[in-house]
């Protein structure tokens, strides 16, 4: 391995590595802030739904869940056209990995919620709370706590399947790569480097994760 | 001249099709403390949970300080009561639950602070004066800042009744609050409700603690099969049962 050679070549892709970068993280944030919208109506759907809006909403995190991402990602693509909703890659893969997303954090949210004691809505039906503030005081908090560790397992595998959008043309980090690579032919060096990218980014979540852990840990 | 409080006109509690309320009748005067006792199953739990609406019932009437609780006739059709009226009759009654049910993200003086700055509408000044007199009052002055995780079950049970009674309900209910909790425990909180008895606070408990029940009720209700089997005063009850069924539950349950 030339290193010296390598850190010529990453200093002339700096602007388009970057670039990636910037790509890869934005499509990871957007589908996440967006999946987790969409996933907490999913989950209170699911946990507190009338029946047949239970089924519907259970139908469709069963189907998402039980499809691989890159399987969104080429339909939301490919087939939307087809309908006349044309949307560019960087819109469809947003759409793809969002509905990925709120199926996971929706089934998330349900077991949070599901796993409070019944205790805790009887307490405070009992002072004369109403429902949406039993939520708002009573039960969103101690659910967020509850679903913070996996909620952060799947902002990570989110960033991971942000690389499926360099399938259709998105360019961002693995894609740039990919095109660096077929320029110099240092695919051992620069994959190896957009790898420990991707792990800074990942940690970063993670560590935030545990510090928000920290921050609202009830004391016992 | 003592007035009713609570009025209670054939209740009828199905779960699918088991009946386990089968027409209970009863009426409670302001200032009297009714011990509920009966075997396990016989519907001492369900009944008080249907005077604060936790449960539905299918027949039959509550009534606190002469407003029927949960639901209405409207042209001869039986509806329940819109949801937010339902939650206003709840702050009507406080209840204390046997597994506590305190909100473990709270410290005790938000736990007894939350129902008085949402439901009764006090600034967080008011309620945190209105919480250090309760808390004080059940003992626990010291421990307002804690978290529920880190008191004792019996700490935790007298927060629990704090929460219940500040916020001023007419009637308390009470369902077995010292079962949850070791034996070393349950006097302190026993207490507690004995304190508020002497104050002149309306109660209804259920309650296995039969020596209890005997010095503190006013009158004790005997359920039996989803139905009142006897009922009387402490003294009467518990030395001269009536019915074959009370003298056999009396037996087998502690009191000596
Ligand atoms: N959620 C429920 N679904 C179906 N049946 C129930 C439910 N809750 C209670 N029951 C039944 O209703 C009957 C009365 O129960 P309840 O809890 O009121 O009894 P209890 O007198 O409080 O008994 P215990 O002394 O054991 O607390 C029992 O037969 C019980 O099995
Ligand atoms: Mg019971």
């Amino acid at each position: 391995m030339d290193f010296p050679a390598f850190l010529d070549q990453l200093w002339l892709a700096r602007i388009p590595l970057l670039k990636g970068l910037g790509v890869s993280i934005s499509i990871s944030f957007l589908s996440i802030v967006v999946g987790t919208v969409l996933g907490v109506f999913v989950g209170l759907a699911l946990t507190y739904g009338y029946r047949p809006v239970q089924w519907i909403v259970r139908g469709y995190t069963d189907f998402i869940r039980g499809t691989p991402v890159l399987v969104l990602v080429l339909a939301s693509y490919y087939v939307l056209s087809t309908v006349g909703i044309d949307l560019g890659p960087f819109q469809a893969g947003i759409l793809a990995l969002s509905i990925f997303c709120s199926s996971h954090v929706g089934e998330l949210v349900r077991g949070a919620l599901q796993a409070i004691p019944k205790g805790q809505t009887e307490a405070a039906k009992a002072i004369g709370l109403t429902f949406p503030q039993t939520f708002a005081y009573v039960l969103g908090p101690q659910a967020l706590r509850q679903a913070l560790p996996a909620w952060v397992n799947t902002a990570a595998e989110m960033v991971k399947a942000s690389t499926l959008l360099s399938i259709i043309g998105v360019a961002e980090l693995l894609l740039r790569t990919q095109e660096l690579i077929s320029r110099t032919f240092m695919s051992l060096e620069f994959y190896f480097f957009a790898g420990f990218l991707y792990f800074v980014i990942n940690y970063s979540i993670e560590r935030f994760g545990r510090y928000v852990e920290r921050k609202t840990a009830v004391p016992s | 001249m003592t007035q009713t409080l609570l009025e209670i006109r054939d209740l009828h509690k199905r779960y699918g099709a088991v009946e386990v309320l089968k027409g209970v009748d009863c009426t409670m005067a302001q200032g009297e403390v009714i011990s509920i006792i009966g075997s396990s199953g016989s519907g001492k739990t369900t009944m008080l949970r249907c005077i604060n609406m936790l449960e539905e019932f299918q027949g039959g009437s509550i009534r606190i300080d002469g407003q029927e609780i949960g639901y209405e006739t409207v042209g001869g059709v039986r509806r329940r009561k819109k949801e937010k009226e339902i939650a206003r009759q709840r702050a009507m009654t406080g209840m204390a639950f046997q597994q506590f049910n305190l909100f473990p993200h709270m410290t005790a003086a938000r736990n007894v602070m939350l129902g008085l700055i949402k439901v009764r509408g006090m600034g967080r000044d008011e309620a945190r004066s209105v919480a250090e007199k309760w808390l004080d009052r059940v003992g626990l002055l010291s421990r307002m800042d804690h978290y529920p995780g880190q008191l004792s079950g019996g700490q935790q049970q007298r927060v629990a009744i704090a929460r219940a009674i500040a916020m001023n309900p007419k009637l308390m209910l009470f369902d077995e609050v010292t079962s949850a909790l070791d034996p070393e425990l349950v006097n302190e909180v026993l207490q507690v409700i004995k304190g508020l008895a002497e104050d002149g606070m309306s109660m209804l408990l259920v309650t296995h603690e039969m020596r209890f029940a005997y010095e503190v009720s006013t009158r004790v209700i005997f359920m039996n099969q989803g139905r009142i089997g006897e009922e009387g005063n402490p003294r009467e009850m518990f030395v001269k049962p009536q019915t074959k069924r009370l003298a056999e539950f009396l037996k087998s349950s502690s009191f000596n």
